[in-house]
């Protein structure tokens, strides 16, 4: 018997096909079970998306060009930069874009509040153990390396089609830089700093958020930069799982060979990167320029 | 002893080593291990053996001593940013390591505050906010915070600083924020380590000024760490000498210059600037009744002595206490002998100290 030093021992096929089998079966009775629960448990975050998408969708255009580039300017105090993005979202509602724009912008702001809410914590968390940061590493690496599409399967088996699982899919995938940043940040706040805050009486919270977080923010910006230029790329991917907005006309554009509408709206969700990554960076680097010369 | 009612910091026996535990290699530490040999065979590091100091109230005591010899680990126990592996700490008479978190987070607000070498302020905090920071620990309102920070701001000479950052300002300056920071918080007890250390000469001999012109007006009880001599005499009303962890001698101005206790010592005071530093009243002899003048105060220093001896027809003067009564008497011959360099009285004081601990 020489077999398996010319070919790799496999499993032979019956027993590998009733593995997966078993596995599929679990996570389904899993899902039956639960998945609606777990469902319900998600309403008030489709409630805040569809409100959202609502009030973009619905607002007059100007106003919303308008609270755009108000938001830009506050965070950056960059002239220039804040007309681009009036131009920007001009061109893109006269090239008949606006209202996927309005559900991607949707989207994209809501999966990003809520890769904030949890991401900041866990980064926190991960800062102040050094257990917590050797647990987390190699997930935030798996969920970092794992292909997009594999996120997309149980998302799917769980919720079915629609919005709630494309939210929870880009989530999934955008949260791991605002995590990592986060605890980055707060390891890098200077020694000398913190024994200040402690000399002076502050405890673990006061130092936490009057010291800690503030001076970690520039790092924590540049996470959530690099979360939302994540949550972008997912966008396309989304749409396959029924999520409106830039994807889909993308995703047609791809099955039926239309090379000019994909361009059109490929292009626009570059113009959002682009806008989101210009005001993020620059405000986080507004706050650092007023700490260091 | 009586450190229970004592005012002032008292620190007995303390003991500190640092790494995965200290507690295992303390009998070592007792019987008198080296720090070497504990890093090198036990992987521990000794940080601080058997201290023991007094610091009396509103005094200046300097901690000093040669990089890593653990002044900056002894005064953060006084504040207990560093806990003791064996030891004794009191402030005021109360047992610091007796207090609990919430009681020792309230020490820190009111009671001690601190000054650090490299300033430490809060980068995304202005100059008033910094010098706030106590204050809005304390829970003031914020008008009352700006108010009293901008009397500091005032005291320290930084008008119109007030809405600057820090990274704006030069490294005087900044110490300047440190420095009001800390007493913004009217706390007894002032920790400074090496707080003048990170500056330019001139900077730090202006700092030293203004140091010492608050202590003037507010009597605090200040810990200042330094490794420069020169600021310990100037500034200290005692000077505790650390190497390795340990005190080799602890006095004033006077007993280490002219009463080294260990030729470590002697080295460190070799090129200091003996006639600045050296009052009369340390080094007089007993008076005879015939010498009837001219006079000097104790206080001065033998450059200031020196004219006055010189100017007397037998070269001497007479050495008044505090009361203007005479208990002394200098001549040329003492004051010159007391300026020199000499390496043989040094060493013989240092074995004379030895001597007198062995013996104690
Ligand atoms: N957290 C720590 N862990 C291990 N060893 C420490 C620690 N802190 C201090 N030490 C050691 O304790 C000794 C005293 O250090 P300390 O910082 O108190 O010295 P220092 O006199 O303040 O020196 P410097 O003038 O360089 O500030 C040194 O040998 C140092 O390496
Ligand atoms: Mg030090």
């Amino acid at each position: 018997m020489t077999d398996w030093v010319l070919n790799f021992p496999t499993l032979d096929i019956a027993t590998l096909r009733a593995v997966h089998k078993s596995i599929d079966a679990a996570y389904k009775t899993f899902s039956r079970n639960y998945g609606d629960a777990i469902e319900s448990a998600f309403d008030p975050l489709l409630w805040l998306l569809i409100k959202f998408e609502w009030i973009l969708l619905n607002a007059p255009w100007w106003v919303i060009v308008l609270a755009i580039a108000g938001i830009c300017y506050s965070a950056s105090r960059r002239v220039r930069l804040s007309l681009g993005v009036i131009v920007a979202f001009l061109i893109i509602g006269v090239l008949g874009m606006w209202e996927d724009t309005m559900r991607t912008l949707a989207i994209i702001f809501v999966a990003t509040l809520i890769a904030i809410a949890i991401g900041i914590p866990l980064g926190i968390a991960m800062s102040r153990s050094d257990r917590m940061q050797s647990f987390m590493t190699p997930i935030l690496d798996v969920m970092q390396t794992m292909p997009i599409f594999v996120y997309l399967i149980p998302v799917v088996m769980l919720f079915g089609l629609g919005k709630i699982p494309g939210l929870i899919a880009v989530v999934i995938y955008a949260v791991p830089p605002v995590i990592r940043l986060t605890n980055l940040g707060i390891r890098l706040v200077d020694q000398e700093v913190l024994e200040a805050a402690d000399a002076f009486g502050a405890g673990t919270w006061r130092r936490l958020f009057g010291v800690q977080l503030p001076l970690a923010l520039p790092n924590i910006m540049a996470g959530v930069n690099q979360t939302i230029m994540m949550a972008l790329s997912m966008v396309v991917i989304a749409s396959m799982i029924g999520v409106k907005g830039l994807g889909m006309p993308v995703l047609q554009a791809v099955t039926n060979q239309y090379f000019a509408l994909g361009l059109f709206n490929g292009a626009a969700v570059v113009g959002l990167a682009i806008v989101f990554d210009r005001v993020t960076q620059s405000y986080g680097r507004r706050i650092q320029a007023q700490r260091q010369s | 002893m009586t450190a229970q009612t004592q005012e002032g910091i008292h620190v007995g026996h303390l003991y500190k080593v640092f790494g995965a535990d200290p507690a295992s290699v303390m009998p070592l530490v007792h019987e008198g291990i080296g720090k070497q040999e504990l890093l090198e065979d036990h992987g521990h590091v000794l940080g601080l053996r058997d201290i023991n100091l007094d610091v009396s109230p509103r005094s200046i005591q300097v901690v000093m001593g040669l990089s890593g010899s653990g002044k900056s680990t002894l005064v953060r126990h006084i504040n207990r940013l560093i806990d003791p592996t064996e030891g004794e700490i009191r402030v005021d008479g109360e047992d610091m390591l007796a207090l609990d978190a919430a009681a020792l987070k309230q020490l820190r607000r009111y009671k001690i505050s601190m000054v650090f070498q490299r300033f430490a302020l809060f980068p995304h905090r202005t100059v008033m906010d910094n010098i706030g920071y106590g204050l809005a620990l304390q829970g003031l309102a914020k008008r009352d915070r700006g108010e009293r920070a901008a009397r500091w701001i005032e005291r320290v000479g930084l008008q119109g600083y007030e809405n600057s950052y820090p990274h704006h300002l030069s490294g005087g300056m900044q110490q300047r924020v440190g420095l009001a920071r800390a007493l913004a918080t009217d706390a007894d007890i002032l920790l400074m380590d090496e707080a003048f250390s990170a500056l330019d000469p001139l900077i730090r001999s202006d700092m030293r000024v203004l140091l010492l012109d608050l202590q003037h007006e507010l009597h605090k009880t200040i810990v200042f760490v330094t490794h420069d001599l020169e600021e310990a005499i100037e500034i200290g009303d005692r000077i505790a000498i650390l190497r390795d962890g340990e005190v080799v001698q602890n006095g004033d101005s006077q007993d280490i210059v002219l009463r080294p206790a260990a030729s470590y010592i002697a080295d460190f005071t070799k090129s200091i600037n003996r006639g600045r530093v050296i009052r009369v009243g340390s080094i007089m002899e007993p008076l005879r009744p015939d010498l009837l003048g001219p006079d000097c105060p104790h206080d001065i220093s033998i450059e200031e002595a020196l004219p006055i001896a010189v100017a007397s027809p037998g070269g001497e003067a007479r050495v008044l206490n505090g009361e203007g009564e005479p208990v002394g008497a200098v001549s040329l011959g003492t004051l010159v002998r007391a300026l020199g360099n000499d390496r043989e009285r040094d060493r013989a004081a240092a074995g004379n100290a030895g001597q007198a601990a062995e013996a104690g």
